[in-house]
C-alpha cells in the first residue's frame, strides 16, 4: 500500500498549521526589514553629520589642497598658531580633529612630522583620505624639486580597462564575474540555509514521534522508509511555502518601507557593491545597466536552472535523511549535538570553500576537488556553475552525489528503523553501527 | 476451527542478544490468546514480528494460512505497549489519518468513528487536541483507532494500563464483544487476573524461549495437584491435626472464615477420591469449608518461570 501522499499531506499540514511556524513565517521578514531599515536610517544619519577638521600647516606647502567635501569641512589655521593653541581651539570648537603638518627639511621625511589629533579614534577612511591628499601634493612638490614636469607625467598616464571576450565572441566584463559570483553564492547559500533550517525541523518531528510514542502505531501500518521519505518531502514543501512567503512579504515590506521613510536602501554600501562600483568606475549609468544585462544574458541560464534543481534536491535529501537518522537515534533534542557535529562539518566546509576558494579561482584544484566530494559538491558546484563548468564534470559530480544520496538514505533508513523503537539511554556511535546489521 | 495465526520456529537476534529462540505459537480462530512472560522475555519482539515491524532471522509467520505480506497490515489491529498519539493534532483528524494508513476510505472511516465515539460517549472530543485530554481519555481514542478497521487479528499489549477500573471494564467488555463478533485476540499482559478472565489459550515465553502453551483449562488440569482446602470444627483441634497428619499429607492453610476452624490444605494421592476425604472429615467434626485448589494463571506463571 502506498501511503506516501497521505504522510506527505499530514506532515505538510501539521507544519504549516503549527503556531510557531506561522509566527516565524510572518515575523521573520518583519524583523529583517525592520533591522535593515534601522541600519539604513542610522547610517544615513551618520553620513549627514558634517565633520570639521582643523588644519595647522606649519610647512605651508599643502594647505591649498584641502577643499571642503560633502561630509568634511576644513578650517585652516594661521602658521603662527602653536600646536598647543591649535589643540585648545579644536577642543573648544568641538571639531572632529586636528591635522598637524610640522616643518620638515626634506620632503621624503615629511611623514615624521605629520600627526592627527582627535578625541575619538578617527575612521580609517578619513585617515586614508587625508593621507592621499597630502601624499599627492607632496609627491608633486618632490617631483618638481627634482626637475620633473608634473603635467608631462599626467599626460603620459594611460588608463587601461581590458575588454574581455571569450573564444565564441561574447563580450564579457568585470561586472560579469560579480554577477556570476552573486548567482553562485546565492544558490549555494540558499541550499546551506535550507538544509540547516528544515533539516532541523525534520529531526525535531522525528523526535516528537518518538517522545509521543506514536511511532510504533504508525510503523505497524507503514514502512519506516516511507514514513521517513514522507516526512522529508512534507517538511520540504512546508519549507518552500515558507520561503516563498518570505520572499513575497519581504519584497512588499521593503517597497513600503522605502516609500514611507524615503530611505534609499540601495545606499547602504556593502563591500560587494563597492567592488562592483570599482569594477565599473569608468562607465556611466546607462552602460552599466547595459553591461549588467549582457552579463546576465551571458550566464548559462538553462544549465544553471537545471543544475540548481538537481543539485539542490539531491544535496538537500542527502543531508535531511541524515538529520532524520539523528532524530531517530536520540530521545530528546538535547542529545543531538554530538551527532549533528559531523553532519555540520562538511556543510560548513563547503560554504567556506565556496566563498573563499571558488571566488579566488573557480576552476582551481581545490574548487574542482570539492565540487566532486558528495557532501560538499552541492554547495561548491552550485557556486562554480555560473563560471562555466564542463557538462561532463557536472554529470559526474551529480552521479557521485546521487549514488551517495541513495547509499545515505539506505543507511539513514536502517538507523531510523531501529532507532525509532529504541528508548532510554543515548546510543553511542558503536551501537548505531551495530543497528545497521540488525 | 483452524488457526488464524501460526508462527513457526521464529528466531531473532539483536547483535549478540537473542530476543526470540525458535518460538512457535498457534492462535486458534476466534480465541483470546494470552501471550505471557516476564519483562524482557521477548513478547514485544514476537508481536513486532507479527506486525512486520521486525523481520525474523529465521522462521516464518502465517496469517490465515498465508505467509505475511504487506497487505496483511489491514487485517491486524495493534495496540502497542509504548503508545501515544500526535499531541497537537485534533482527535478526529488524527483518528482519520491513522485509519487511512490502515487502508480505509476516508468516508467509511469517518462513519465508523462517529459510531464508536457515540458508543463510548466521547463524541464531543472530535475537535479537541490530544494534549487537552487526560491520559485515560487518550487511551480510549487509541483503542478505537486500533479496532476501527475491523481487523481479523487484534493484538493488545498491556491494554489496561492507564485505565481506571471503570474504563478498564469498559474496554474489557469491548474486547469480548469484538471476540464474539469473530475477531481473534492476542493479549499480552502481566495482569494475571485479566488473563483468567479473558484468555482461552496462553503461551508463556521466558528468556526468549517458549516454555509453555496450550488451552488454559487443559494447562490448569495439568498443573492441579489434587489438593483440597479444608475448614473443620472439632472439639480438639490438635488431636484432629494429629490424626489427619498421619493419614494425609497436610499443610496449614490461610483463608477467611467466621469461626476459628482448623484450616488445612490436604493433598491427596492419585488413588484417593475427594468424596472419601469429605466423608472421613464429616466423622471428625463440622466441615465448614471444602474447596479443590485450582492453580491460578499466576501460580502457573510463577511456578513455570521458577522451574526454568
Amino acid at each position: 500500500m502506498n501511503h506516501l501522499p497521505l504522510i506527505i499531506k499530514r506532515e505538510y499540514l501539521t507544519k504549516v498549521r503549527n503556531k510557531s511556524f506561522i509566527i516565524m513565517t510572518i515575523l521573520s521578514p518583519l524583523i529583517m526589514i525592520g533591522l535593515i531599515t534601522v541600519v539604513a536610517y542610522l547610517s544615513q544619519l551618520n553620513n549627514n553629520k558634517q565633520k570639521t577638521i582643523t588644519i595647522l600647516d606649519e610647512s605651508g606647502l599643502v594647505k591649498d589642497v584641502f577643499e571642503d567635501t560633502e561630509s568634511i569641512n576644513y578650517t585652516l589655521l594661521e602658521n603662527n598658531v602653536t600646536l598647543e593653541n591649535a589643540k585648545a581651539i579644536v577642543i573648544e570648537e568641538k571639531n572632529s580633529g586636528l591635522l598637524h603638518i610640522g616643518k620638515f627639511e626634506k620632503i621624503e621625511k615629511a611623514s615624521d612630522n605629520i600627526e592627527f589629533y582627535s578625541e575619538d579614534s578617527p575612521s580609517i577612511s578619513l585617515i586614508s583620505d587625508l593621507e592621499s591628499l597630502v601624499e599627492k601634493k607632496l609627491t608633486e612638490l618632490n617631483l618638481q624639486s627634482k626637475g620633473v614636469d608634473v603635467n608631462m607625467i599626467e599626460d603620459a598616464e594611460v588608463n587601461i580597462d581590458i575588454n574581455q571576450e571569450n573564444f565564441t565572441g561574447e563580450k564579457t566584463s568585470k561586472l560579469d564575474s560579480f554577477i556570476k559570483l552573486a548567482f553562485g553564492g546565492a544558490s549555494g547559500y540558499l541550499l546551506f540555509m535550507f538544509i540547516i533550517i528544515y533539516g532541523n525541523m525534520i529531526m525535531r518531528s522525528v523526535i516528537e514521534e518518538k517522545t509521543s510514542r506514536i511511532i510504533e502505531v504508525i510503523i505497524s501500518s507503514v514502512k519506516p522508509m516511507q514514513l521517513m521519505l514522507g516526512k522529508i518531502i512534507g517538511t520540504s514543501l512546508a519549507g518552500i511555502t515558507q520561503f516563498i512567503i518570505w520572499i513575497i512579504l519581504g519584497g512588499v515590506l521593503l517597497t513600503i518601507v522605502s516609500l514611507i521613510f524615503g530611505i534609499d536602501l540601495m545606499q547602504i554600501q556593502s563591500p560587494q557593491q563597492e567592488m562592483i562600483q570599482q569594477a565599473t568606475q569608468s562607465s556611466d549609468l546607462n552602460t552599466q545597466v547595459e553591461m549588467g544585462l549582457i552579463a546576465i544574458k551571458n550566464l548559462p541560464i538553462l544549465n544553471l536552472i537545471i543544475a540548481f534543481l538537481l543539485f539542490f534536491i539531491s544535496g538537500y535529501f542527502l543531508y535531511s535523511s541524515l538529520y532524520a537518522a539523528v532524530g531517530a537515534a536520540v530521545d530528546s533534542e538535547t542529545d543531538t549535538q554530538q551527532f549533528l557535529f559531523p553532519i555540520m562539518m562538511p556543510l560548513i566546509l563547503a560554504v567556506y570553500v565556496g566563498f573563499f576558494t571558488v571566488i579566488e579561482d573557480p576552476h582551481g584544484t581545490v574548487s574542482t576537488i570539492f565540487s566532486f566530494i558528495p557532501f560538499t559538491s552541492p554547495v561548491v558546484m552550485l557556486m562554480r556553475i555560473p563560471f562555466g563548468v564542463p557538462i561532463w564534470q557536472q554529470i559526474l559530480s551529480l552521479l557521485i552525489l546521487i549514488g551517495t544520496f541513495i547509499l545515505t538514505v539506505w543507511f539513514a533508513a536502517k538507523i531510523y528503523r531501529v532507532g525509532i523503537l529504541m528508548y532510554g539511554k543515548k546510543p553511542s556511535y558503536k551501537e548505531i553501527v551495530k543497528w545497521i546489521k540488525y | 476451527m483452524g488457526n488464524l495465526l501460526e508462527a513457526h520456529s521464529v528466531s531473532k537476534k539483536f547483535g549478540d542478544f537473542t530476543a526470540l529462540n525458535n518460538v512457535s505459537i498457534a492462535v486458534p480462530k476466534g480465541s483470546v490468546f494470552g501471550l505471557l512472560g516476564p519483562n524482557g522475555a521477548g513478547k514485544t519482539t514476537l508481536i513486532r514480528v507479527i506486525n512486520q515491524i521486525t523481520m525474523p532471522d529465521t522462521g516464518y509467520v502465517l496469517l490465515d494460512g498465508e505467509a505475511l505480506q504487506g497487505h496483511h497490515i489491514k487485517d491486524i489491529g495493534y495496540l502497542p505497549e509504548e503508545r501515544g498519539l500526535y499531541k497537537s493534532m485534533k482527535v478526529g483528524e488524527q483518528a482519520l489519518y491513522l485509519a487511512q494508513l490502515k487502508g480505509m476510505q476516508k468516508a467509511e472511516a469517518k462513519k465508523r468513528l462517529l459510531e464508536w465515539f457515540e458508543r463510548l460517549e466521547i463524541g464531543d472530543w472530535w475537535n479537541k487536541k490530544i494534549q487537552e485530554l487526560s491520559k485515560g481519555m487518550a487511551q480510549k481514542i487509541q483503542f478505537v483507532v486500533t479496532v476501527l478497521h475491523e481487523p481479523k487479528l487484534l493484538i493488545f499489549d498491556e491494554p489496561f494500563s492507564g485505565f481506571d477500573p471503570i474504563n478498564a471494564n469498559l474496554i474489557k467488555d469491548e474486547i469480548l464483544r469484538l471476540k464474539n463478533e469473530g475477531a481473534t485476540v492476542i493479549f499480552s499482559t502481566h495482569r494475571m487476573e485479566s488473563v483468567e478472565e479473558l484468555c482461552d489459550h496462553i503461551a508463556l515465553i521466558h528468556k526468549s524461549n517458549k516454555i509453555l502453551d496450550g488451552n488454559l483449562t487443559a494447562i490448569k488440569k495439568q498443573f492441579k495437584t489434587n489438593t483440597y482446602e479444608v475448614g473443620i470444627n472439632a472439639e480438639n483441634h490438635s488431636n484432629l491435626h494429629h490424626i489427619l497428619a498421619e493419614k494425609f499429607s497436610i499443610a496449614p492453610a490461610h483463608f477467611k472464615t467466621l469461626g476459628d476452624e482448623l484450616k488445612l490444605n490436604i493433598k491427596l494421592s492419585e488413588k484417593e477420591k475427594a468424596n472419601d476425604l469429605l466423608s472421613f472429615l464429616t466423622t471428625k467434626g463440622q466441615v465448614s469449608h471444602f474447596v479443590e485448589l485450582i492453580p491460578s494463571a499466576s501460580d502457573i506463571f510463577i511456578q513455570t518461570v521458577k522451574n526454568n
